[in-house]
């Protein structure tokens, strides 16, 4: 019969020679493996005290990004879960009340906004279908957690805080979008 | 019967059809969008430029065509008349220069505005419009007015269609909306804000092509595509009861008339199934209705997202 792959090889039983019985030869080429990988650089660090460097544009952890003026971005349009192909987004809409300028960038805003981190594959798709620049992802690690639930992310932990902004420059000038 | 060319695809219609409702009757892509004519409402049609087609034959006994493009909404077909909508570049041109028009003083606020997902200026715009706006000039701007308690009006993403008139002049006895003040400055408006309070007013937000006039019930409460749309029926002294429940879960989040494919309610029992506001506003729960299966949705519409593409048939059905 034809074999389906090239990889095929005939196993024979035939008895092995001397310097086969003595297995010096293998053990020998073994070892120059082994002592080759010992002299290469090491592939692995020293993770707390030494930290790899991410690529610029690293798909972390998410930030609902507030403006110049500290209001927040997002408006609850749902597109980011929408677009969301883990369903990980869920949102609740409300009304900005008179005397709430200061906080919300638009009439509507998310009075609760949840993701889940463990649904979450960070493909990033939440932020290319943000029309208003509110999320986008950090070169942030979501940290590990005990209990399940605390890896449902609300605005608590998503919204940056004013003292301390996340820089998305890097990201936010891909050039994908053509604002209006 | 006379015998109209549309797209290359030839139709008999009656004398004194329209090209937009002879080439309704083709279906399909051969049929012009219509922001402002609504079947169901006589008098509409004819403002809002975007149905305008080119005429290349006028009828068999004139064949010249026509010189400019014409709204096929308030046109009627001729004998041996050829239309080309889809076909013609003229047409496509031009219907990018009314969505332009349209656009100039619409504010864009799509992600804030409850009628994303079924607006139809939305497809419009999406079809034709432009990635980018040439209007620098300051829009104008109106504050939102509460017309009674359920109806929200949006004056600044109005087109000014006056679909909204026409049902207060059909359905209603007494109206008491209108347009104001003309040009730049027309607006939808009641009289020194007066509440609309009368059994069908409620129509006004289903047959609203954009999101001016919206459900005050429904405001911001969710988006359209995270919603299931159900066919349900209740018994209605005023009305035929047969309405769409939005539902999200066992929750029933709006209540709107049923609507076929050019986005206008849909004859029930030979007229046209407008609901009443009591349906509308105030049946919000399920055990008032009889829903009786999952409303079809267009497959390139954001509502299919996650839903079904068609009724699923009876697995019996088949089988004789």
């Amino acid at each position: 019969m034809e074999s389906f792959t090239n990889r095929k090889k005939v196993v024979s039983d035939k008895p092995m020679t001397f310097i086969e019985k003595l297995y010096l030869p293998s053990i020998f080429s073994g070892m120059m493996i082994t002592m080759k990988h010992i002299l290469t650089r090491k592939k692995t660090i020293k993770y707390p005290e030494e930290i790899r460097v991410f690529a610029p544009v690293y798909r972390g952890q998410h930030v609902l990004k507030r403006d110049e003026e500290g209001r927040e971005n997002c408006t609850a349009c749902g597109l980011c879960a929408v677009a969301c192909p883990a369903e990980a987004i869920t949102m609740v809409a409300d009304e900005r009340k008179r005397g709430e300028e200061n906080l919300y960038r638009e009439e509507k805003y998310a009075s609760t906004y949840e993701i889940n981190m463990l649904r979450c594959i960070f493909c990033g798709l939440c932020e290319e279908a943000c029309p208003k620049e509110a999320i986008f992802l950090t070169d942030r690690i979501v940290p590990t957690e005990f209990e399940r639930a605390n890896f449902i992310y609300g605005k608590d932990k998503l919204v940056e805080s004013m003292e301390d902004r996340i820089d998305i420059s890097l990201r936010q000038n891909t050039g994908k979008r053509g604002a209006i | 019967m006379i015998k109209v060319t549309i797209d290359n695809i030839e139709v008999e219609v009656e004398p004194g059809t329209t090209i937009l409702n002879a080439a309704r009757q083709i279906g399909g892509e051969v049929v012009p969008p219509a922001m402002c004519y609504y079947s169901k409402l006589p008098g509409t049609g004819g403002k809002c430029r975007t149905c305008l087609v080119e005429v290349a034959a006028g009828s068999t006994a004139d064949p010249r065509p026509m010189p400019k493009l014409v709204a096929s909404c308030s046109t009627n077909v001729m004998d041996g008349m050829i239309v080309k909508n889809k076909t013609s570049e003229k047409v496509h041109e031009n219907r990018g220069g009314v969505v332009e028009f349209l656009l100039a003083n619409h504010p864009l606020d799509c992600p804030v505005c409850d009628q994303a997902g079924e607006c139809h200026l939305q497809d419009l715009s999406y079809e034709h419009g432009a990635q980018k706006s040439r209007f620098e000039e300051e829009k104008r701007t109106f504050d939102p007015i509460d017309i009674g308690h359920t109806i929200k009006l949006h004056m600044n993403r109005c087109i000014l269609c006056y679909r909204c008139v026409h049902v207060a002049n059909n359905l209603t006895e007494n109206r008491v909306h209108g347009v104001l003040n003309r040009g730049e400055h027309a607006e939808i408006s009641t009289y020194i804000e007066n509440a609309i309070e009368n059994d069908f007013s409620g129509n006004m937000i289903d047959v609203c092509p954009v999101g001016a006039l919206t459900d005050k019930t429904f405001r911001f409460k969710s988006r359209v595509w995270f919603l299931k749309p159900m066919e349900a029926e209740c018994s209605c002294t005023k009305c035929s009861g047969k309405a769409v429940l939005w539902m999200f879960g066992n929750e029933v989040y709006r209540v709107t008339a049923r609507k076929d494919t050019y986005g206008e309610v849909e004859d029930i029992e030979g007229k046209p199934g407008w609901i009443c506001n009591e349906c509308r506003f105030e049946k919000k729960d399920t055990a008032k209705w009889n829903v009786t299966g999952p409303r079809v949705v267009d497959r390139h519409s954001v509502i299919s997202q996650g839903k079904y593409e068609t009724k699923i048939d009876s697995p019996t059905k088949n089988i004789e």
